[in-house]
This record gives structure tokens, sequence and C-alpha cells, in this order.
């Protein structure tokens, strides 16, 4: 397990907001976190990171190789944010500084983390552009984040969140600021990035059907627990708790014919579809 | 006779300094009493806009907009005599007043109606509300609740036309197809149209009897939902109905459409979908299909 999450509780002003969270990620994985809003999931997420609101008090255990990210102090902590583990947040139009260069905000972290020159931080940046899939990425680099559509933006901020190679990364609701067109771009990147650098991913959304997309494990929280736990295929087709058998049977359309019809899933130009259990 | 007939609408934004942004582009759609129209397409399509010239918040540029069988004038300081059409908008925390009672803001509506009968209440009841809640603050409901509340108010003018405004999208994915059942069963109830806008296609599917799909200012593709659904015929809908992905728990990544939306200020020429179709042929660089229900030359009426 790259990152290990024990027994973690959450309290704000006395109200529990986590009650006991177990999770693991392992590198190369995506494991989703679903629930409707208010069950913890963000909570969750922020917790790993150190980011919770003022006045929350958090226990229990984030394990990350030898240490525990919740016991460190905040200097050693600040190392580990940006660089062994990154986030990307729900909404890139203000995740993004509107101020500041795509070039400037995908440098910083990258020269203060890894010790690059500015140089050697221009060029891994341009490299990462295109790995985002960013057209022309020379040119974007001088860009600010308003001369970017919705899903380009969520592309800079994926590829700022990678600049340092972190082992893990908390996507919180990425693609729900998006339309469909768009997200499944940003699923297929998202996807092809854990399997090519090996990054064991968070995926916190409320979406099962992204879920079901790109998740190989999913665990279902309520009320600051996580009532199921388990493999993609097993949650989604053969629910065993009574609350993720509402949740799938409070979707639209459920139980009803397939969308789409006998398409080619795939397309032309479109990265590769697995297909059934990974 | 439909209740709405929008027809060839053209409507442009202009701001100084800069080109007109022609975000309507020759939009035809009808509205029937009593019927659900689902109108779909990606964000900056101009679907809200379409929804607001209809309600008189936009300007008009060309083409007519009816209802039942009276222009729709732009809505100004005047008293309005217009009040058939009643809009729910996307984002309920910025559409109550914060500082009034919500049953007062519902009694806004009544009074429209010149309606000395019903109580708020009434109206909160209807929306699957307690009666007591007449007497709070927005403040103190959620998401969910504020959207009925909302709802209730438009409702309370006895509209003959709803139009929901992306009314669901700023909901959590337990409340928004409740939501959305609800608006429908109470306009249908009420044998008003309803002109739902929305960008998730799986909850229009589930409350619209037609859908109507919209593509930078144009719509290319009208028809019965579960025809649309079944079989769509122009390009763009499939590609839309691809990238949905869904909760099999197989793992199947959702279909990409290649590209982004072009610029409404500069559309590219001919059919405005060709630089994304993979269908594309060479008359649809040089000519734009102007023909429906789908407007792609592969569906070319003979």
């Amino acid at each position: 397990m790259t990152l290990e999450i024990s027994g973690l509780k959450v309290s704000i002003g006395g109200k529990e907001i986590l009650r006991g969270v177990d999770l693991g990620l392992a590198a190369g994985r995506v494991h989703g976190l679903a629930g409707e809003s208010g069950s913890g999931k963000t909570m969750t997420g922020l917790a790993v990171l150190g980011l919770l609101p003022h006045g929350a008090r958090a226990s229990g255990t984030v394990r990350l190789g030898e240490r525990d990210l919740l016991a460190l102090p905040a200097k050693e902590l600040n190392r580990v944010r940006g660089g062994e583990v990154a986030m990307v947040f729900q909404d890139p139009a203000t995740s993004l500084h509107p101020m500041l260069t795509i070039g400037r905000q995908l440098t910083e972290h990258m020269r203060h983390h890894l010790r690059l020159g500015r140089t050697e931080a221009k060029e891994r940046a341009v490299e990462l552009l295109g790995k985002v899939r960013i057209p022309g990425p020379a040119q974007a680099y001088g860009r600010f984040p308003h001369q970017f559509s919705g899903g380009m933006r969520q592309r800079i901020a994926i590829a700022i969140a990678l600049a340092c190679s972190p082992k893990v990364l908390i996507a919180d609701e990425p693609t729900t600021a998006l339309d469909v067109t768009v997200q499944a771009g940003v699923l297929r990147l998202l996807r092809g990035l854990c399997d090519e650098l090996g990054l064991a991913v968070l995926l916190v959304t409320h979406d099962l059907g992204v879920m079901s997309a790109v998740a190989d494990e999913v665990s279902v929280m309520k009320d600051g627990l996580v009532v199921e736990s388990g493999p993609r295929g097993r949650v989604l087709r053969e629910p065993a708790h009574a609350y993720t058998r509402s949740l799938l049977g409070s979707l639209p359309g459920a139980g009803t014919a397939e969308p789409g019809g006998p398409g080619d899933p795939g397309g032309p130009g479109a990265g590769p579809a697995p297909e059934g259990e990974r | 006779m439909s209740l709405l007939s929008v027809d060839d609408l053209v409507v442009e934004h202009r701001s100084p300094g800069r080109p007109a942004v022609r975000a309507v582009a020759g939009a035809s759609l009808t509205v029937s009493a009593g019927e659900v129209v689902g109108l779909v397409g990606e964000s900056g399509c101009g679907k809200s806009t379409l929804a607001r010239a209809v309600c008189g918040l936009n300007p008009v540029t060309a083409g007519s907009i009816t209802f039942d069988g009276q222009p729709v004038t732009p809505l100004g300081l005047r008293r309005r005599r217009l009040t058939g059409i009643q809009m729910v908008f996307q984002d309920p925390y910025a559409s109550l007043n914060p500082r009034r009672l919500v049953g007062d803001q519902v009694a806004d509506g009544l009074r429209t109606a010149r309606d000395t009968v019903t109580s708020p209440a009434d109206l909160l009841e209807r929306v699957g509300l307690p009666r007591e809640f007449a007497g709070r603050h927005p403040h103190e409901f959620s998401g969910g609740q504020r959207q009925r509340i909302a709802i209730a108010r438009a409702l309370a003018a006895r509209p003959r036309l709803l139009i929901g405004d992306e009314p669901i999208s700023a909901l959590d994915a337990s409340a928004q197809s409740q939501v959305a059942r609800l608006m429908r069963d109470l306009a249908v109830d009420a044998g008003a149209g309803l002109l739902f806008i929305s960008h998730d296609l799986s909850v229009v599917r589930l409350i619209a009897d037609r859908i109507a799909v919209m593509y930078l200012g144009r719509i290319v593709e009208v028809g019965d939902t579960a025809e649309v659904w079944a079989d769509p015929r122009h390009p763009y809908t499939k590609a839309l109905l691809r990238a949905i992905p869904k909760p099999d728990g197989m793992g199947v990544l959702p279909a990409e459409l290649p590209g982004d939306v072009p610029d409404p200020v500069n559309p590219p020429q001919g059919c405005r979908f060709h630089p994304r179709c993979p269908h594309v042929m060479d008359v649809c660089r040089g000519k734009e299909p102007d023909f429906g229900p789908v407007a792609c030359w592969l569906h070319e009426p003979r």
C-alpha cells in the first residue's frame, strides 16, 4: 500500500465528521470514494494533506511509507504536500491563480521541491503540458488560465499536480464541473496517467458512472464511515450494503436499457479502452 | 397549435469594443401544453440564452418568439401582463432573496396570478415541504429544498409555460432526479408546458417527452426522447450519448469527442459541427444544413 488511512477521525467544533475511516491506496490503482455530499468524502481527502479547516481535530493514522502524515510537523508536511502527495480540486476556474501564467504556476513548486533551475523547470513544464495533451505546449506556457476552456484548465491543474512526480494523487470531484464530452477526455487522461506513471489515485466523486469507468476499487461512505469497500465490479454490480443499493437505485434510468446503443466505444484516435475486470 | 413557438431565433450579445457574439444563431423550437421538452448541449452552446430570450430577459436580434399566439416582449420596467411564462433558475442560493421569508417570496407569485385563495403553505406542500417552512428564511434550507421553494414560487404564478434553466445542476446527485421528476409532475398536472434545460442527458431522458440537442447556437436534432436515445442520428448526438459513463461496474472508459466547442464569435464555415465530425464530407464544409429534425447532410430530407 502506498498510502494507508486507518481509523481516521475528524471532528469540527465537537461534531464528528469522520468516524473512523479505513482506506488503502495502491500504486497504479484508482480507488474511488463515493457517497452523497456531507458524507465526508472531501474531508477524507483534505485530512490526508493536512488541509482541514481551522478548528478541526484529526486522529488516527495516515501512513505514507514509514511516516504518519497526521503526526508530521508543519515543515515536513510542506515537503510532502505538492511533492509526494498532490491534489486536484473540483473547479479549475478557482483552483488556478487567475493573474499568474500557467508556466509560473507549473514551475513554482518544481523549483521549490525538486530544486530545479529556471530553464530545467520550464523544459519539464512544457513536457508535462504535452503529456496532458494541451495543444501547442510551448505557447501555452506563457498564457493565463482565462485563455483556456474548462476542460483544458482541469488538464493544466492535473499537470501542476503531477509536476513533482507524486506517488499519490487525490482528485476531489475532478470532472463534476465539466461537460460530459470534456469529462470523457479528463477521465481517459487520469486513467492513462495512473497506468503509465504508477500513481496511486484517490478519486472522490458522487457520480457512480465516473466511478465505474475509472476506479479499480470502490468505497462507499455514509455519515463519516465507509460502509462498503471492494473491487469495482462487485460493489457496483452486487452491492452488499443497503445504502449502496439505494445509491445505485436512485440513478436516473437505473435498470433500464443501455444508452448509446451498439456503437464503437473507442472511436478513431481514442486511447485504450479497458474492458472488463482489470 | 403549440403553446410556445420559437422561429429562427437569433440572439446576439454585444459589448463595446468586441465583435458581436451570436449565441443563438437560427434556432427553432416548439413546446405544446402539457409537454416536456428537454434542451441539451455542452456549456457555451446557447441553451441558457435561448431560455432567457423566451422569458424576455434577452433582447432578440432576429426571428420571433410567440407564446399563445402573442409575441413575447422584452422584460422592462413596466408592469408585465405576460405572466404565463415562469422560470426556475440554476442556482437556488442566488435566486431566492436571503432577507425575506420563504412564504412571502412564494406569495409574490400568488399575487402575480391574482390568487387570493391559495396560501403559500399550500404550495410548499405541493412541492413536498412541510407547511410551517413558510415562516423561515432561505439560509435554513439545503440546496434541494431551496430549489423546491423556487419551483413553488414559479408555480404560484400559475404559469402555462415553466422554464427550468439548469435547475438541477447546482444540486447533489441524490437530489437531482427527485427535483427533476417533481418539476415534471407539477408542470404536467397543471397542464403547463415545460422547457427543461440541462447538460445532464441522463436526467433529461428521465423526464422529457421530446429532446432538442443544441450545438453552437443551433438545434441539430429534435425528436421523441426514446427515439433519440435508442437511435441518435446526428453525429453530435451520438457523441454526446457515448460520452456518458455507465455505472455498470465494467470499467469501460467513455468515448471522447475530440476538439473543443469552436468560438461562437467565429463559427466554422458550413456545418458548425464539421471540424469535430467523424463523418465529415465535402458538402459539410461548404454549406450549412438548414433543415430539421436532424440538421445533418447525412440525413437530408428528400
